[in-house]
């Protein structure tokens, strides 16, 4: 029981349920199972970035430009292969290239100028942000991309990263897309570097004491930096469907989506000093947002009352979190 | 003694709930003003769905002129709204999974929509398209478009300002990266080249006024300043005026705060393109489909604007912008 309570995850799954249960309760159109492929939808593409995100911060840093990052993946794969009229795949490609870099510069920072994460990732933060508005207007005239549908390999890459597959269930017809199995997938990767590998070793060590670590041999610096580069790989992942399932990049998206990235991570178990958190229990925090977000629709709420539900929710789960921490930790 | 002091504390209360009221304004007036709903049951669900970001005075006039038409029409009304366009396009999953009878959209990013509300036409649900995507709606099975052109709107606001005789007009963006801004700023620099574009950030009052003050003091031939929403213009009058400058300011879209500077003179005119009129139609628009058939616009587009506010015309819609609905 004990060794239960005080995996990092529990608090998020005992929300997520309650979540779950007064949403059935209130929204009658909740309990249609035809919504849970809209639900599950939302719920990944947030997955999908908190995943990483969770890692970095066990690792004891931040990410404040991976909202905006995921919009300069898609906006690297759509002017590149418009500018070069390169086979869409080559784009695809030069965007990991360039979003790795992003991610590179954001590690190397950390690491070389000893500045707190929060501010190096927010100065790339807007950076980027500048440089998606003004390269997309540098390049295009204008502030969305153009369209590289009618591209060569276009088809195949929209099959690879936003397909969609109907589900039949009793006479209901679910609609799963890709990026629900990208973010298992990478729950699946995160979850198992974290309790299987040294690796994942490293990153609770460098996140909880990051002189003791380093005095028993762990590569700190290497290991901040890799955190950072899965936090970029990521968000390719993301911009790729983005781009392919929508068609277009709009420039100036992405802003505000690191806080809902961290928040995910938070409700998920993850704590703000590090050393401490989990994979999973981020994927659940995203499920849980996702199903905040929709379940208020659904219920036919105001959603002018969306964030006040947010925030009271954060602080719940938090306090969870904390009280179940130190009542295993008591025992 | 004590007692005393709560007798008295009483009814020095009870005194000014009593006496205390006022007889004009207030919520007591407000919900006099309200129309006394007259449904016993709804008629139709409808959501619609903007890609407004929280708290835009342009689009609670949007959803005002829904919510009068629901209203009238016995409609249940869904309000969502989010800037992002895959969550805008979730949005529209997520009504047509709840089945519901009419979904009304903004396009303004057309290619992000699209699919989605492919998906609910082929669904079976009536979708009315406002504001944004008057080239594209027609393509996607929508039954009706309501609302402006930005680029004819920007056009004809620079025909008007060239006919009042303007030289050279500073058009003031105030979000990065929104195609209408864009638009409605080339239009105009269609009609007058020397046309200069000035990003600000909207969302910041402070941030508006010092950089429209310093582009006026830098550049002495600027003769009109173009806002391109009432907030914006309501402080270019302040940046003008710190300045030293003597140009004319316009803008387009209109609040209440705006109607007051237009009449007494401080804001030359303004574009409108009837947000509240957009609102209405689009879930108007649907109710109609439902119970007798029609399309408003018969398959064209219905334009909301460009109407000229200016001091001639002001004072009839000004008691409605003290309502809230212009």
């Amino acid at each position: 029981m004990t060794r239960l309570l005080v995996r990092p995850e529990i608090g998020s799954l005992v929300g997520g349920f309650a979540i779950m249960v007064f949403f059935l309760a209130v929204a009658p159109s909740f309990r249609n199972l035809d919504n849970i492929g809209t639900i599950l939808y939302q719920a990944s593409t947030i997955g999908m970035m908190a995943v990483p995100i969770a890692m970095l911060m066990i690792g004891g840093e931040f990410d404040l430009s991976a909202g905006v990052l995921v919009t300069t993946a898609g906006l690297a794969a759509a002017l590149l292969g418009w500018w070069f009229n390169l086979n869409v795949w080559a784009a695809v490609g030069l965007a990991l290239l360039v979003t790795l870099a992003v991610g590179l510069v954001n590690g190397l920072l950390l690491v070389r100028t000893k500045l707190p994460s929060f501010l190096t990732t927010l100065s790339t933060f807007f950076v980027l942000q500048g440089m998606n508005l003004g390269l997309t207007r540098w390049v295009t005239g204008n502030v969305s991309t153009h369209q590289i549908a009618d591209m060569q390999g276009s088809e195949s890459a929209r099959r690879v990263f936003a397909s969609q597959f109907a589900l039949q269930v009793a006479g209901h017809s679910i609609t799963l897309r890709i990026t629900l199995l990208f973010w298992l997938l990478l729950t699946m990767l995160g979850a198992w570097i974290m309790l299987r590998t040294r690796q994942g070793n490293w990153v609770l060590a460098v996140g909880g004491d990051e002189d003791a670590a380093r005095a028993s041999g762990v590569p700190v610096r290497r290991t901040k930096v890799a955190l950072y580069l899965f936090v970029a790989f990521c968000a390719w992942l993301s911009g790729m469907h983005l781009l392919f399932g929508y068609g277009v990049v709009q420039s100036g998206e992405g802003i505000g989506k690191e806080f809902i990235y961290i928040i995910a991570a938070v409700i998920g178990g993850c704590l703000m000093n590090g050393g401490f958190g989990s994979v999973v229990g981020a994927s659940v925090g995203a499920l849980i947002y996702g199903m905040t977000q929709l379940g208020i629709n659904y219920a036919g709420w105001n959603p002018d009352w969306f964030k006040t539900f947010l925030g009271v929710m954060l602080l719940a789960s938090t306090l969870l979190n904390v009280w179940l921490k130190r009542k295993a930790e008591q025992r | 003694m004590k007692s005393h002091l709560v007798t008295t504390a009483i009814a020095v209360a009870a005194l000014l709930l009593g006496t205390g009221c006022s007889a004009t304004g207030g919520r007591a007036a407000a919900e006099k003003s309200a129309s006394a709903g007259g449904c016993t049951s709804t008629t139709m669900t409808v959501t619609m769905i903007t890609h407004s970001a929280p708290g835009d005075d342009f689009w609670d006039l949007v959803r005002k002129g829904a919510e009068d038409a629901a209203k009238k029409d016995c409609i249940a009304l869904e309000y969502q709204a989010s800037p992002e366009g895959a969550e805008q396009a979730n949005l529209v999953n997520a009504a047509v999974d709840k089945k519901v009878d009419g979904i009304a959209v903004t396009l303004s990013k057309p290619e992000q929509m699209s699919s989605a509300v492919k998906s609910a036409v082929k669904a079976g649900i009536p979708v009315t398209a406002i504001n944004g995507g008057v080239d594209v709606w027609q393509g996607l099975g929508v039954q009706g478009f309501f609302g402006q052109e930005d680029k004819v709107a920007g056009q004809k606001t620079g025909e008007k300002l060239k006919a009042d005789g303007a030289k050279k007009v500073l058009c003031i963006l105030h979000e990065q990266g929104n195609v209408g801004n864009e638009s409605r700023c080339a239009g105009v620099k269609q009609v007058m080249p020397t046309t200069e574009n000035l990003y600000v950030t909207g969302t910041d009052i402070a941030d508006v006024q010092t950089k429209v003050t310093a582009k006026l003091q830098q550049d002495k031939q600027i003769d009109t300043v173009l806002g391109l929403k009432a907030a914006v213009a309501l402080t270019a009058v302040k940046s003008v005026k710190e300045a030293g400058s003597s140009a004319r300011i316009a803008t387009f879209d209109t609040n209440a705060e705006l109607v007051k500077a237009i009449q007494d003179g401080s804001v030359a005119f303004a574009v409108d393109q009837q947000p509240y009129l957009q609102g209405y139609l689009a879930v108007d628009a649907l109710w109609l489909y439902k119970t007798n058939g029609n399309s408003i616009g018969g398959g064209t587009a219905t334009l909301t604007g460009p109407a000229f506010v200016d001091k001639s015309n002001v004072d009839a819609i000004a008691t409605y912008a003290a309502a809230g609905k212009r």
